[in-house]
């Protein structure tokens, strides 16, 4: 059985003035020591999603569908069942770990309740514990860094102490969302190395969200592309890499700039994501995707398999091969 | 390299440096505040219609660096020539007049932007502060055509800055710093706050407007892959020293300097087998305290290579065949 099964996941906000639907239709699942990873722009949804699974969205936010954790529904869980499970089963590292550490707490005091709470170890116990986890992310001298409070790490160390907290109770899904988006290239590199020994080690399930393609070509096994709130394309890594076939993908791909090519010139993708509150009729990429016809503006796409690849699903009305052939289109500055 | 030039550099910067005094939160009150040179000795010559990239990470004094180019921070040390004028020390009247030709492009596009300000007040604020006695149609003659240049449309002029979004804000930014016509835009950090594709868009944007007007720019980044794409030379910085300084072929062909080597193996490639089989060169432990930074090279505390020597000598940087300068002993 698979660990994680996300079945038909949509997510809305009530606002004042409208429903904002920010998440349509999703669809995974993933297995132990898989790595999933989704990716997509600010405001595609993908933060969201994974909020959702953990019942952590805003007030004003609802999920429907199905999120099954070994067979239970996170969605429907009441929330001291819920409590029990993120945390300890499930784990959430995020973006940004200065706001998301508490600074009037010691690193100590932070992690020890993780323990204290999901596994009832008296202070002494979950202290060895924290420090045996924070060697483990490689903090130098962990056991008398652990007595210090958040400011007096530095950004790296930050994100280490998170992911060591995650950890602690050694779940089996890890969901991390731009974990390494605050930080510098050399520690990025870092923080991916770590991810991938500790994937090793534990056997943990890994939702990735990032919108470095680098980081989920590096990480990843399966791929979501998300825009616009919907699944784009998805499939395994290899596949989307190799061959892409949905024109947001393809232009994802060319925008990056690459240390492997010597282009003079980058490939962008005209226009601006869609306002959410207003998403367009058809296809939510047609307003930028140079492919587009007028069935396109009116029409959406549903998500299908290709032929020759049952596990290769895309969101397009356009043939894949025609896309994949069609030389890169002009440098564009719209 | 610069030397073999004949023609003037428009900006020639000479061992420039900058101090922070910081007063330390341990000791007593009276007791005299420490330095932090957050820019330690940097020099380069740039030329007309050229990018000099500047690439490092946080805390490197790169963005420090861009504002001592405009007396934002002063320089308390070395030389900065603008067009064969000496610059550091100048009254501020002096810099006010150098301002119309040197204009800045800040990293976060939103914060940048004075809320309270319509688009049109924005971009026509340098023009009022310079050339208080130009009529109002002309400024506006001027804004709009300016506003056409940088893919904003004329029906956004009074609109606030809060209805746009990353890379329309950012396009804001560069139309406020191209309307005086300057010889030189600094440009720090202009992209790293948009996503992919628009980063593309800003990019190819300002190469564009280089091409047409002739413009140099300084382009600030702690991402190399973003800086090969718009510069013709790069510098790399680690607390507050340059490494390496290289026009670009030879940088991304034949790194010399350990740091710089590192820096390109981090960078993530988007295509699963080349980077699951590629060797990255990890650095071991956090970037020094600038307060207190390492004797000699400063990088030795993380370098691969790293010997005694390393400690004892501030290593220089030496030209070597390609027309690359690195500033390690081990070279």
């Amino acid at each position: 059985m698979n660990l994680l099964e996300v079945k038909d996941l949509d997510v809305s906000f009530a606002t004042q003035d409208s429903t904002v639907h920010a998440v349509n239709g999703l669809n995974f699942s993933l297995g132990k020591g898989q790595t999933l990873g989704i990716v997509g722009e600010s405001g595609s949804g993908k933060s969201q999603t994974m909020l959702a699974l953990m019942g952590l969205l805003a007030r004003n936010g609802r999920a429907s569908g199905q999120a099954l954790y070994r067979g239970e529904n996170l969605l429907t869980m009441p929330t001291d069942k819920l409590n029990r499970i993120r945390g300890d089963r499930m784990a959430m590292i995020f973006q940004d770990p200065m706001t998301s550490l508490n600074p009037y707490l010691t690193v100590e005091r932070q992690m020890t309740e993780v323990l204290q709470f999901h596994k009832g170890q008296d202070r002494k116990t979950a202290r060895a514990a924290s420090v045996r986890m924070l060697d483990a992310v490689r903090i130098p001298e962990a056991a008398k860094r652990i007595a210090m409070y958040p400011h007096e790490f530095s950004g790296g160390m930050r994100q280490r102490v998170m992911i060591a907290m995650a950890l602690l109770c050694e779940p089996e899904v890890l969901i991390a969302d731009e974990p390494t988006t605050a930080l510098d290239v050399t520690v990025q590199a870092q923080m991916l190395t770590l991810l991938r020994d500790l994937q090793r080690d534990f056997g943990t399930a890994i939702v990735l969200i990032t919108h470095d393609l680098g980081v989920v070509a590096g990480l990843c096994d399966q791929v979501i592309v998300m825009y616009g709130g919907r699944v784009m394309e998805q499939g395994s890594a290899q596949q989307l890499f190799k061959a892409a076939t949905h024109p947001y993908t393809l232009g994802l791909l060319q925008a990056v700039p690459r240390m492997d090519s010597d282009d003079e010139s980058l490939l962008a993708i005209p226009g601006a994501p869609p306002n959410m509150a207003h998403p367009p009729q058809g296809c939510p990429f047609s307003p930028r995707c140079s492919f587009a016809d007028a069935h396109c503006h009116t029409t959406r796409a549903p998500l299908q398999a290709l032929a020759a690849n049952e596990h290769h699903l895309r969101a397009c009305h356009k043939d894949a091969a025609a896309i994949q052939t069609t030389p890169a289109q002009e440098a564009v500055h719209g | 390299m610069a030397e073999a030039q004949t023609r003037q550099p428009i900006l020639s910067v000479r061992d420039v440096k900058v101090e922070f005094q910081i007063k330390s939160d341990k000791g007593w009150p009276w007791s005299a505040p420490r330095s932090l040179k957050a820019v330690n000795g940097i020099s380069f010559d740039l030329f007309e219609g050229e990018t000099l990239g500047v690439v490092g990470e946080s805390g490197c004094g790169k963005s420090t660096l861009a504002r001592a180019l405009l007396n934002l921070n002063p320089a308390n040390a070395g030389s900065i020539r603008w067009m064969g004028q000496e610059m550091r020390g100048a009254p501020e009247a002096a810099w006010l007049s150098v301002r119309k030709d040197i204009q800045m492009i800040f990293q976060d596009p939103l914060a940048s932007l004075n809320p309270r300000m319509t688009v049109a007040q924005i971009i026509a604020e340098p023009l009022r502060t310079h050339y208080p006695d130009m009529s109002h149609d002309e400024v506006m003659t001027k804004v709009r055509a300016i506003m056409g240049r940088v893919g904003l449309t004329a029906q956004q002029i009074n609109r606030y800055p809060h209805e746009f979004s990353g890379g329309q804000c950012q396009r804001i930014g560069i139309a406020r710093a191209l309307i005086l016509s300057p010889k030189l835009i600094v440009c720090d950090e202009p992209v790293s706050a948009l996503d992919v594709s628009i980063q593309a868009q800003i990019v190819n944007l300002l190469k564009e407007l280089q091409k047409e007007f002739g413009l140099a720019l300084i382009f600030i980044a702690h991402d190399l892959a973003v800086v090969r794409h718009i510069s013709h030379r790069i510098m790399v910085m680690y607390l507050g020293r340059a490494m390496e300084f290289a026009p670009k072929r030879a940088l991304y062909e034949d790194p010399r300097h350990p740091y710089t080597q590192a820096l390109l193996s981090a960078i993530p490639i988007p295509d699963p087998e080349l980077e699951r089989n590629k060797v990255i060169q990890l650095l071991q432990g956090d970037l020094p305290s600038p307060m207190n930074p390492p004797s000699g090279c400063v990088f030795r505390t993380r370098c691969p290579k790293a010997q005694e020597r390393c400690a004892q000598t501030v290593p220089e940087l030496q030209a070597s065949g390609t027309g690359a300068q690195a500033a390690c002993l081990r070279v």
